[in-house]
């Protein structure tokens, strides 16, 4: 057997197990929507944490982070930074909106607006705000996964069969079974993904250079500038760092896939205690920089710094190792696709198309045209994965810019009485075309800093200043029950 | 709803502090600490010290929840 034959058996072995695990660990539970989407509310503590390690710790760790470590260098310490300060920030959000999601049986971050605000068209527009942004994110994963069929198959599988299989797989799970699929898959990925880390993150620099330290030492003579800011980059100095650790940290739980899964939780608490033990998990990050910055010096002049963890691990080990590591990858890309997927479909279908359109379909409706959307959501990612080519970072960056202008929303509304819904929704609309014309006009980063972040800025000062000129509206309280959409 | 405490606030504000604005400071290569370059440490530190302060700020905040569990006012501000 050729070394491509025997990688590809190997993660393509994961993947069955996975889906087979998928498929089958769940088949006691009864599917209607709730359970669907929020599982019943039943999680405990160990699941939630899986859930949501499963659906942070993405292909963008995997890849990204070292392709970023490659490519940047010093600029890529803002995902150390921002994975810690996401939690802190959660501390002192999440127990609070899952006190108000369990008193009005919210599902999804739309929910919340509606609850919170009273205007269906608010949370029709957060609902497909967040549908646009989740596109990105899900290509990001594609096109990892392309990554992985490519380079361990050395080059001999095409990129774009390799995205449409796994497509199909991530579909076909997510529309059979929805999220306890998902959370048990994810047993088997991190333990996948924990093993493969560290196991590439201390083997290379040893096999290469005999120890980390040597490895750094190596690097910071030939490359002096590389491990520090701005890197390998003009424009990603300090400014940049601040700008976007704040834009990230504060948008991490402004996915509406991840503000979901805080009402999946069992209690508040359970959250609190989360929010301080998860910062620990990104301790695994550091394993996939060293990777990243080790592949600097041994596969020199890559032209895309996401292929280099897996090509330096094709370099320094044999090929079955290479199919763990593909195997553990594409696992780590799958689950949160198939997350993101159940999260954007539900969103359209529930919080944007029921509301605005057709207020008289009945669950069994909605979770039908969610269970169309999962594919449409599939087909249009694919779409682009196959037609652009940013690298896996930059599209994270370029959803966080998006999901992160509900921040005001959400954070104004648990604490601040006086918000009002036109003073969102004024806010929101400035921040999301802010962010659209800065992207799309190339002028990110703008004079220095991230552009997400200057549009969240102009976002919380609009909000305010509308907030304070438009009259005073009730909280949750004064908006009826019915208003919500479960 | 009740608002988190100004203790708890205060000590998130310290990795906050840590390891976003004061970056100018410890964003350099030298000296290396156990093989790492210099930032690179400063950030792994605060991924161990961060729990423990955040530890101390979920201590203030249940104590503060036993205290006053009786006048649970639910979902308003």
């Amino acid at each position: 057997m050729s070394g491509s034959a025997i990688a590809l058996t190997i993660i393509f072995g994961i993947i069955l197990l996975g889906s087979v695990i998928g498929f089958y660990a769940v088949s006691r539970y009864k599917m209607d929507l709730e359970q669907w989407t929020v599982a019943g509310r039943g999680f405990g503590l160990m699941l939630v944490w899986l859930l949501q390690a499963g659906e942070i710790y993405t292909t963008f760790a995997f890849l990204g982070a070292a392709g970023w470590a490659y490519s940047r260098g010093g600029p890529t310490l803002y995902i150390l930074a921002y994975l810690v300060l996401a939690y802190v920030f959660s501390f002192f959000i999440l127990p609070q909106l899952w006190e108000v999601g369990r008193k009005h049986g919210m599902q999804t971050e739309p929910d919340f607006f509606v609850g919170r605000y009273g205007s269906k068209y608010l949370a029709g527009f957060v609902a497909i705000v967040g549908f646009i942004f989740i596109i990105p994110y899900v290509q990001l994963q594609l096109t990892g996964l392309g990554i992985i069929v490519t380079v361990a198959s050395f080059e001999g599988v095409n990129r774009t069969t390799a995205m449409i299989i796994s497509v199909a797989l991530v579909a076909a799970f997510v529309f059979a079974r929805g999220v306890r699929a998902v959370a048990w898959v994810s047993v088997l990925k991190d333990f996948l993904m924990l093993s493969a880390a560290v196991a590439i993150g201390i083997g290379i620099p040893y096999k290469h250079f005999g120890s980390i330290g040597n490895m750094f030492t190596a690097l910071a003579q030939a490359k002096p500038t590389h491990l520090i800011m701005p890197g390998a980059t003009k424009t990603m100095g300090h400014a940049w760092y601040v700008s976007t650790v704040l834009l990230t940290s504060f948008g991490f739980y402004m996915w509406p896939h991840a503000f979901g899964s805080v009402f999946t939780a069992k209690s508040g608490n359970t959250l609190r205690r989360n929010a301080v033990i998860m910062p620990l998990y990104s301790i695994t990050l550091l394993l996939i920089f060293f990777v990243g910055f080790s592949a600097l010096l041994v596969v020199p002049g890559l032209a895309n710094g996401d292929l280099s963890l897996l090509t330096v691990v094709r370099k320094s080990f044999p090929a079955w190792f290479l199919g763990l590591v593909g195997g553990a990858g594409a696992i780590t890309a799958m689950v949160p696709a198939a997350l993101l997927l159940l999260t954007a479909a539900t969103l359209f279908a529930k919080n944007f198309y029921r509301p605005v359109f057709a207020p008289s379909m009945t669950d069994d409706q909605v979770a039908k045209l969610a269970k169309v959307m999962v594919v449409v959501i599939s087909v249009l990612a694919l779409y682009f994965a196959t037609h652009s080519s940013p690298t896996l970072v930059q599209l994270l960056l370029i959803g966080y810019a998006g999901v992160t202008q509900f921040a005001p929303g959400v954070v104004f509304g648990l604490y601040w009485k006086r918000v009002t819904k036109t003073g969102v929704f004024a806010g929101m609309i400035i921040g999301v075309a802010t962010v659209a014309f800065l992207v799309l006009s190339k002028r990110d980063p703008f004079y220095g800093l991230n552009a997400g972040f200057f549009a969240l800025c102009l976002n919380a000062l609009i909000t305010v200043l509308v907030s304070l000129v438009t009259q005073a509206q009730p909280g949750f309280e004064g908006h009826s029950q019915e208003a919500i959409g479960s | 709803m009740k608002k988190p405490s100004w203790g708890a606030i205060l000590i998130a504000l310290i990795p906050f502090t840590a390891v976003c604005f004061s970056v100018p400071l410890w964003d350099r290569v030298y000296p290396m600490v156990l093989g790492l370059p210099f930032n690179l440490f400063w950030l792994i530190s605060w991924v161990w010290l961060t729990p423990l302060l955040m530890w101390g700020a979920y201590r203030l905040e249940v104590r503060r929840d036993a205290g006053t569990s009786g006048d649970k006012k639910g979902g308003d501000q």
